[in-house]
């Protein structure tokens, strides 16, 4: 058979080598080992072969019996170092915009602006942020995970960075590191799980868009039917409404609290309560004052966040593959007091401090319905209201509120519609279409095209 | 304040702690834990028949019944990737982690079926560790039975006997029905049936039976009008004789399919509660065999 030409071959190769030049004994000695490596393969493969054949006749033979014997395979593991890689992911979004204002010129009336990611994608055909993920179990106490946004313009960003418990028992979990601040509802959820392309208003005048804190997390889950959790965060404070400053302690602390459960097989809830208190120092902004020219203006003093938040899902029997519909709201308010410090480079009518104090609010609701396999629609309205500003210096007469019109009181809102396709689980192309009064006077019609695809690990996404 | 109290803990029902707590991704391995720790045990399923289990929501209720869970029993091989690893995570419950004695992985007991030997995802949504849903093959659930009782056994030390017993009893009815069924399904052997999704690949190994094809283009994909059109070309070449379909399938694209090619479609219980007659797992198979035998005559 095969065997015994590979090795004649083998033999005659052999012999009939020349024998005379010793450094054709190291040539001779790869040729052999070549051949003695051949032979090897075509061995295995014949065994194999040989085995099959042994498998198929004792089917066979001892198949009087109709059903046939299921095969016994069992799925090989991988061996070696790779074998304890993380899982991997990596998240890939670009759009297109059509937008009737210059994003560069977004701001919030009645706002304070946050210094934060909130201004709508460049004009024109833009790649968002990759995000790449990866997590594991580090041991049978710990897991952990890291999620680094990589910058179109370059650069990376540290988006989450913590390790959880696994091994806590009662219902206690506990995080540490990087992570998005459980207050509110979509705050917590990544950028590309998102139903519409945008953060809701609320998110982007009182969280500058996404607040990660570094910090601790602990959570408690009642041992209820009816889903009850409690949290507590304590943090750095490093982004709006905090600021980031070398100061030992906690610079952030949040409390929350969720209720969840079913109605029926076909609808499933979840509301949540949750307070964010930090005490930012010399939060700065910049806006333009009655001579027009730009200002640096800061401020410093308390600033108090409270969410309340909804979430209700309905599918026919808990079925979401054919059709379903997701109801989200929630509801900000905040109230800061300090002090406001105007001009703080004297570029203008020099630096002045003077007492200030806000409450302010806003909402959004949207529902988001999938009519058929693959296609969603959804609306969102989007409302904002400015409230009571007291400005000391204004009240004082040092100042007139044309020198803060940023905080000049308007009650932003937004209109947004989308229809989105996704063929599979991994990919998504949404159309989006908004009419976003955040500007005073300067109404934005916005045209969002956008992909999102996720490649690599088996995403799982939170209720 | 009695009753108050008693108010709140209507509101708020305290699982019942006499019971060892078994959360069950999917009814059959509810019922199956039910049949082995008889009273011993309170087992709950995440999902129904009505859906897919792909396709689930870590919603906050199944979070609860994570939190208070002494056993996971799950199909496994990422049946249930897109959901279960959150409850996990979320449920602050070290009993039930991967790894622990709380933690089953149906699949593990069994070979599967099906492991790809290229996972790319162009390939639909397929399965690495292969084909999860095993428990269509009778004989699997068997396996999984006895390796069910031993992780009561290990996790439940002083009910051990009578989880032996009943599993045990179990194992001997499980037999005889099991000869009962390869006796009355021997007229499947060689049928070919048009499947929905690959999720009856085990009954249709364990019967003889043939699979001509799959309403699903690729795994995970729902029917599109181009790969119908295909097979319907396919159909009049090499006629099946029934498309069938589980109970969170869509049934219209089996039912188009019927009406163009006369081949009957024919829904399958698929698991416990699939159908009227599917109310436990013996009646599972039943019926199962029952419809195809149906379909083949």
């Amino acid at each position: 058979m095969h065997r015994n030409v590979i090795c004649a071959a083998a033999l005659a190769a052999a012999t009939a080598a020349p024998l005379a030049a010793r450094a054709q004994d190291a040539e001779l000695q790869r040729i052999r080992e070549e051949i003695r490596q051949m032979k090897d393969a075509y061995e295995r493969r014949i065994e194999a072969l040989e085995k099959r054949l042994q498998e198929t006749e004792a089917r066979a033979a001892k198949a009087p019996e109709p059903p046939s014997e299921a095969p016994a395979r069992t799925a090989s593991r991988p061996a070696g170092e790779g074998a304890f890689n993380p899982a991997v992911s990596l998240i890939l979004n670009g759009t297109a915009s059509n937008l009737q204002r210059e994003p560069g010129t977004f701001r919030i009336n009645g706002f304070v602006p946050t210094r934060g990611e909130v201004a709508p994608p460049r004009r024109g055909l833009s790649l968002g942020e990759s995000e790449l993920a990866l997590s594991a179990n580090v041991d049978p106490l710990f897991r952990g995970t890291l999620m680094a946004a990589l910058k179109p313009e370059g650069g990376i960003e540290v988006e989450e960075g913590y390790m959880q418990t696994l091994g806590l028992s009662n219902g206690l979990s506990v995080k540490a590191g990087r992570f998005f601040s459980g207050v509110g509802y979509q705050n917590q959820v990544h950028a590309h799980a998102w139903d519409f392309t945008d953060a809701p208003l609320v998110m982007k005048a009182f969280l500058g868009n996404q607040l990660a804190d570094d910090g601790v997390q602990v959570k408690w889950v009642a041992p209820t039917e009816l889903y009850m959790d409690l949290g507590v965060e304590a943090g750095r404070g490093r982004a709006f409404p905090g600021t980031d400053r070398s100061k030992n302690g906690f610079g952030s602390g949040t409390l929350f609290a969720h209720l969840g459960g079913d109605l029926g097989a076909s609808y499933a809830w979840q509301v949540g309560l949750s307070h964010l208190r930090t005490s930012p120092r010399d939060r700065a902004y910049e806006d333009s004052d009655s001579s027009g020219a730009g200002v640096t203006n800061s401020f410093t003093g308390r600033s108090r966040l409270w969410a309340l938040d909804g979430v209700l899902k309905w599918a026919p029997e808990g079925n979401s593959s054919e059709v379903n519909f997701k109801l989200q709201g929630e509801y900000f308010r905040r109230s800061e007091s300090g002090s406001l410090t105007y001009d703080t480079q004297a570029t203008s009518l020099g630096t002045q401090t003077g007492a200030y104090g806000s409450r302010q609010s806003g909402w959004y609701l949207q529902g988001v319905y999938q009519f058929m396999p693959k296609w969603r629609a959804g609306y969102r309205y989007d409302r904002l209201n400015a409230g009571a500003t007291s400005i000391g210096l204004v009240n004082a007469g040092a100042l007139t509120a044309a020198d803060f019109p940023i905080l000049g009181g308007y009650n932003p809102k937004r209109n947004t519609v989308m229809v989105d396709w996704s063929p599979s689980e991994f990919s998504r192309v949404r159309l989006q279409f908004a009419r976003d009064y955040s500007r005073l006077g300067e109404p934005d019609n916005q045209i969002f095209v956008q992909y999102i695809m996720s490649l690599g690990a088996h995403g799982a996404h939170k209720f | 304040m009695k009753r108050a109290l008693f108010l709140l803990a209507a509101f708020f029902p305290w699982p019942a702690f006499a019971a060892l707590n078994i959360f069950a991704c999917e009814p059959e391995w509810a019922a199956l834990a039910q049949e082995i720790g008889g009273d011993k045990v309170a087992a709950f399923a995440a999902t129904t028949a009505r859906q897919d289990p792909h396709r689930i929501e870590a919603r906050p209720s199944l979070i609860a019944r994570a939190r208070n869970a002494d056993l996971v029993v799950c199909s496994g091989s990422e049946l249930e990737i897109g959901w279960l690893p959150l409850l996990l995570q979320q449920s602050g419950n070290a009993r039930i982690q991967r790894g622990s004695p709380g933690y089953l992985e149906a699949s593990q007991a069994v070979a599967r079926l099906e492991i790809p030997k290229v996972v790319d995802r162009a390939l639909g949504d397929i399965h690495p560790s292969g084909n999860p849903h095993v428990h269509l093959d009778p004989r699997n659930i068997a396996r999984i039975a006895e390796a069910l009782a031993a992780r009561l056994v290990q996790i439940d030390a002083a009910n051990a006997a009578y989880y032996r017993e009943r599993a045990a009893d179990f194992g001997r009815r499980w037999a005889s029905a099991l000869e009962k069924w390869t006796r009355l399904a021997a007229p499947l052997k060689g049928v070919a049936v048009v499947v929905y999704h690959k999720d009856l690949s085990y009954f249709i190994a364990w019967s003889g039976m043939r699979e001509a094809g799959a309403l699903e283009p690729k795994p995970g994909l729902p029917p599109t009008p181009a790969h119908l059109a295909e097979l319907i070309e396919r159909m009049k070449r090499d006629p099946a004789k029934a498309v069938v379909f589980s109970p969170f399938n869509n049934p219209e694209a089996a039912r188009f399919l019927s009406e163009r090619t006369g081949i009957p479609a024919i829904g399958l219980p698929y698991t416990v509660g699939g159908t009227d007659k599917a109310k436990d797992l013996f009646g599972l198979f039943d019926d199962t065999i029952e419809r195809l035998l149906g379909a083949a005559k």
